[in-house]
């Protein structure tokens, strides 16, 4: 009986398998899903970036699921404990000077760092390239002035400008986003840009103005789908510089606000104590340590599956 | 100018560039098709025989001259109904297809961009005409050999059923056996479709098996029109015709 179910579940699996592969797919949806199969098996085969997706998956679970592993309230405060060394009065990674508990406060963590990682995620790589493909491909004046401004926001460093925009803005995560936001944009406008003008000229693009297309769809279906590998790939290998960033203006007291556990806010208040209390600047530390590079393994698998260069 | 003419150049002058960047890559170029023509235009790589189909389509602006399709005089600008009647066929069936788009995402938009109907059966029997079976429709560019790209290249351009096709060297960027298939198919589809051929290229072979005459271009100038018959009797006048014909031998 068993043994009969295992041997369908394998048949439908074998079935699935070479529909997913079949070089003649019968509709739509099987060639896209085809693609996507295809990538998937090449970003399997790379067991680094693998792992790199693991613990982005876990992260997301520990986000998604916070009440429910965390042993303690993240802002229950208690003196009388404060700064226990990890595995002492039932804290497994110790507690801060105010006797908060390290391990909840990370894991409620993990929600900020994904807040601000996914709106920096979402909107710097768009804005990059909504400005990036337009220069490129529409040329003259246009792209004059969109890549000069480009140029101004490239010379200033990163965390300075940031620190500009929160002290203008104000202090806070939301600013904090949108100081990076600001601030990351113009490399990915760089290389939708660099894209953009090696596609232009090709003869597909040609052929589809021969088609009667216009501008805006050619630059929106025909030119953005070309680009977006190059940029998600950078975008990856960017979120650990990102969540640095953050990290550094919530060190600074700009980012995130006390009493929230945002992990650069949380290494900021151990620095005080780091001498005779390690853990409490260590463990948030080690916390945005592995999911930056998490994202760095990610970034660099998905480099291999997806840069068209790279393939034979 | 009769009724029946297809294309027809006068004094047509096409450069790149401005100022002291700007050069001349057509110099007075004038040739008249009449409608179901097939007609050659031949010279060495570099003569403008290409930018002469970049004018007729737009995708080379500046120019000045006459040029009109159809009988009727074409300015600057070519608008979708142009697009309906005159299509090209591209030299590198590898660089003319989207990377990441299947064969029938190529001939679905070019439909919806010209709103027609009855998408589906069109793009079928269209992939029927040129060959190529309904399997290959949902295949990508990389799932397909030089040839049968060429063919969705063909494809592309007569879903709009044209009555005229642009070739630029259709077949250069293929292996010689697969130039023999395409050349046939672009033969019998004239035929099926009472089709005007204008066909750049530099292999006079080509020319002599598809086209009924031909221009020669040097450097930019037309310097003789001929028919194939007197390609064929070397009853030319241009010594440079003489030397292109003699080279081909």
């Amino acid at each position: 009986m068993t043994h009969n179910s295992e041997t369908a579940q394998n048949q439908h699996n074998q079935s699935l398998h070479s529909w997913l592969l079949s070089e003649t797919p019968t509709s739509r949806r099987q060639a896209k899903l085809s693609v996507i199969y295809h990538s998937w098996l090449a970003f399997k085969s790379n067991p680094m970036a693998m792992a790199g997706l693991v613990i982005l998956v876990l992260l997301l679970i520990c986000a998604a699921f916070a009440p429910f592993l965390t042993t303690h309230d993240p802002f229950e405060q208690d003196l009388a404990l404060g700064l226990s060394a990890p595995g002492e009065n039932g804290f497994w990674l110790g507690s801060d000077n105010l006797g908060r508990d390290i391990y909840s406060r990370l894991i409620y963590g993990s929600r900020i760092t994904l807040y601000i990682v996914t709106l920096v995620a979402v909107m710097a790589p768009i804005a990059g390239l909504f400005i990036g493909t337009l220069a490129g491909y529409l040329g003259g004046w246009l792209d004059f002035v969109l890549m000069r401004i480009t140029d101004i926001f490239l010379a200033f460093p990163r965390l300075i400008l940031a620190l500009a925009f929160v002290s203008v803005l104000g202090a806070g995560i939301e600013n904090a986003v949108l100081a990076i936001v600001l601030t990351a944009w113009p490399p990915y406008a760089r290389i939708a840009r660099a894209e953009t003008l090696t596609i232009r000229n090709a003869d597909f693009i040609s052929a589809v103005k021969l088609q009667g297309a216009g501008p805006l769809r050619i630059i929106v279906r025909h030119i953005w789908p070309l680009c977006i590998s190059s940029l998600v790939i950078r975008v990856t290998l960017d979120m650990a510089g990102i969540i640095l960033t953050a990290a550094g203006l919530g060190f600074l007291g700009l980012g995130a606000q006390p009493p929230s556990p945002e992990w650069g806010a949380m290494i900021s208040a151990g620095r005080k104590f780091i001498l005779y209390h390690w853990w409490v600047a260590t463990m948030p530390g080690l916390a945005i340590f592995v999911v930056s590079l998490a994202f760095n393994l990610l970034g660099d698998g998905l480099r291999d599956v997806l840069d068209p260069k790279g393939k034979s | 100018m009769s009724n029946n003419s297809g294309i027809t150049l006068k004094d047509v002058s096409i450069w790149f560039g401005e100022g002291e960047d700007r050069v001349d890559a057509v110099i007075h170029a004038s040739f008249d098709i009449k409608k179901g023509d097939a007609f050659g235009l031949v010279g060495e790589s570099g003569s403008g025989k290409s930018t002469i189909l970049k004018a007729i389509t737009g995708l080379a602006q500046n120019w000045s001259g006459s040029i009109s399709v159809m009988g009727q005089d074409l300015g600057q600008q070519r608008s979708l109904e142009f697009y309906k009647t005159v299509q090209m066929v591209f030299q590198d069936p590898y660089a003319s297809l989207h990377p990441r788009h299947t064969v029938d995402h190529v001939l679905s938009e070019t439909l919806s961009l010209h709103n027609a109907d009855n998408v589906d059966h069109r793009i079928v029997s269209v992939l029927d005409d040129v060959g190529l079976g309904n399997t290959f429709r949902f295949r990508y560019p990389h799932q397909l050999s030089g040839g049968q790209r060429q063919r969705v290249a063909i494809a592309r351009a007569l879903i709009l059923e044209p009555a005229i096709l642009l070739l630029d060297e259709p077949t250069s960027a293929l292996d010689v056996s697969v130039q023999a298939e395409i050349l046939n198919l672009l033969t019998d589809l004239r035929e099926e479709h009472n089709l005007t051929y204008l066909m750049v290229s530099h292999d006079l072979a080509v020319v002599g098996h598809m086209c009924s005459s031909l221009a020669v271009m040097n450097l930019g100038e037309i310097v003789e029109v001929l028919s194939i018959e007197s390609m064929r009797t070397m009853t030319v006048e241009h010594p440079y015709t003489r030397q292109l014909l003699e080279a081909s031998v």
